[in-house]
């Protein structure tokens, strides 16, 4: 498949549940969608197009936590992004582990840094934080500053 | 009756390059469970990004990693080069390729003799290094550094090749440099012991190469077939020839071959890069970088870095995302540790060259107390006390140091 056939089975496989379609460059294509679909999506792109997980990126709004997952179709130099977006208030979204285990990692990292609730991870405890970190600190949310973190002088 | 035991390898150890914590779970010889910890090593470089300009961020994130000292800054300037889809002038392509090209040579020979060390080969361990070190001088006069090139700026390279020096580079890569990695290919591949340790060890299967989409050698000793510098090219890698090696086994000899054969590609894609090094500017000077999404990755010696940046139209990121490999590589652990013994535990651990300084970059170092334990204020006092104790040793008085040293150092 090349890339206008790749970008083509996947509009017509889901249609209506693309909220939103950008093709950044040749290169980068960005979807939107429902974080209810994101299994769907990620198993489709990963087991059928034969992408590559790449890694996620969370990022900190007022009001939401924005995931990106980045998978790479190398055979086209393609990185296809699945962007949703988690309410804080209810910042909860399915675990891709099921569909790669290679999402493991990244998904307890945005877990205790950012504090998405991965439902289904099956090895959900600290990977970077201590163990007795504080449990609603997020570090990499916009409010955790870090000139909060006194430097003692001993 | 069964035996389990838990043995745990790290965190801290007077033996261990880097803070690292296995736990392994063993069944009298035989591994039976692995479960690895990271976290001892944090220096929060996204949070920190987020407060630094896209120009000070390339800094930043070169002290990410001393061995992968400009895989970072090439990913990063990619990634905002990406925002705006910039045009860099091609002699900057050119000398990126050549620092990156240089940077796979010396951490290849670094984790070849590494590799030799754990093997109990401390041979091969004095040799690589040794080798190793002719690289340095080369990336030495081009950058001004062993290590920490800061060569990278987004939109072009900080320094320029100076070309009356290029018979020298060349010099080196081709007189010295090329007869060594020839003698560590036969020494290396055709050791019978070495073949006898290595063959059959911690193998990883190409479906669970996908499955845990593991990186660089890691990845194409299992015949999974991926190097971004092929797939989607940037700096100079599509003007060069050159061919990406591909092993099929997946145990350790398959990912030491690899590392051993790249060495010659890196030496290939250095001459034609070299050669072909065209004249006109090295940076295009942006001006601004526009809000959007950048993505920028590079191939370094362990694997595929990819940085992530977010643009809101000011002069510094709103986020900033670094993935480097062994973040991948890690986890694999589980399927190529599990049923081996402890005596191969080690070198398959070591097999995927493992950076935990590259992996760790996420928090703020923090204690029990929220404070953090050792800071920069205390580290130049460690530092301002140790010259002042040289000093004293040497039998210069209170008031010569003081005097030295601008004050007196309790």
């Amino acid at each position: 498949m090349d890339r206008s056939a790749v970008i083509a089975s996947i509009k017509k496989k889901f249609g209506g549940k693309i909220k939103r379609f950008q093709e950044k460059s040749s290169k980068r294509v960005y979807i939107d969608l429902d974080r209810k679909d994101i299994v769907e999506f990620a198993s489709y792109v990963f087991k059928d197009l034969e992408a590559r997980f790449n890694t996620a990126t969370a990022v900190d709004h007022p009001e939401n936590i924005e995931i990106m997952y980045h998978f790479n179709v190398d055979r086209l130099g393609l990185i296809i992004t699945l962007r949703i977006y988690a309410p804080k208030d209810d910042c909860a979204v399915e675990s891709l582990v099921p569909v790669a285990n290679a999402v493991g990692w990244i998904e307890r990292e945005m877990h205790e840094l950012f504090g998405v609730e991965f439902k289904g991870h099956p090895d959900m405890k600290p990977l970077l934080l201590p163990d007795d970190w504080p449990k609603d600190k997020y570090p990499m949310r916009k409010e955790f500053s870090l000139n909060s973190q006194k430097e003692s002088s001993r | 009756m069964s035996h389990k035991v838990t043995i745990p390898i790290g965190p801290y150890h007077p033996l261990q390059e880097e803070p690292e914590f296995y736990k392994l779970v063993v069944d009298g010889e035989r591994v039976v469970d692995i479960d690895v910890r990271i976290g001892w090593n944090h220096r929060g470089i996204e949070k920190l990004s987020e407060s630094k300009s896209f120009d000070q961020s390339a800094y930043l994130v070169e002290r990410i990693c001393g061995i992968c000292s400009t895989s970072h800054p090439i990913a990063f300037v990619n990634a905002v080069e990406d925002i705006d889809e910039m045009e860099v002038p091609e002699r900057a392509l050119y000398i990126r390729t050549i620092t990156g090209e240089l940077e796979r040579l010396h951490s290849h020979m670094l984790w070849l003799g590494l590799a030799g060390h754990f093997l109990g080969y401390n041979t091969v361990f004095m040799w690589a290094w040794r080798y190793r070190e002719p690289i340095l001088d080369v990336l030495e006069a081009i950058s001004g550094n062993r290590n920490n090139y800061a060569m990278m700026k987004p939109g072009g390279v900080r320094r320029d090749i100076d070309n009356s020096e290029i018979p020298y580079y060349k010099k080196v890569i081709n007189d010295e440099l090329l007869p060594a990695v020839e003698m560590f290919k036969g020494a290396v591949l055709d050791d019978p012991v070495l073949a006898a340790r290595l063959k059959g060890v911690g193998v990883l299967k190409h479906e669970d190469a996908v499955d845990y989409s593991v990186l660089g050698p890691t990845a194409r000793a299992s015949g999974y077939d991926i190097d971004v510098r092929r797939d989607e090219p940037y700096a100079a890698y599509d003007r060069v020839d050159w061919k990406v090696i591909l092993q099929y086994e997946g145990d350790v000899f398959a990912k030491a071959v690899i590392r051993i054969l790249e060495m010659f590609e890196s030496i290939k894609i250095l001459n034609q890069c070299f050669d072909k090094l065209p004249a006109g500017p090295i940076d295009c000077k942006p001006k601004h970088i526009s809000p959007g999404d950048g993505i920028g990755h590079h191939e370094a010696p362990r694997g595929e870095v990819i940085h992530i940046v977010r643009s809101d139209g000011t002069n510094r990121p709103v986020r900033h995302k670094v993935r480097a490999p062994t973040f991948m590589n890690f986890p694999s652990f589980k399927k190529t540790v599990v049923g081996e013994t402890i005596s191969d535990a080690t070198i398959i651990l070591a097999a995927i060259d493992p950076c935990y300084c590259c992996t760790e970059r996420l928090t703020a170092i923090d204690h029990k107390k929220n404070n953090i334990v050792c800071g920069a204020e205390r580290l130049i006092h460690l530092s301002q006390h140790k010259t002042w104790d040289l000093g004293k040793s040497m039998g210069f008085s209170d008031s010569e140091l003081t005097k030295k040293m601008g004050r007196k150092i309790e």
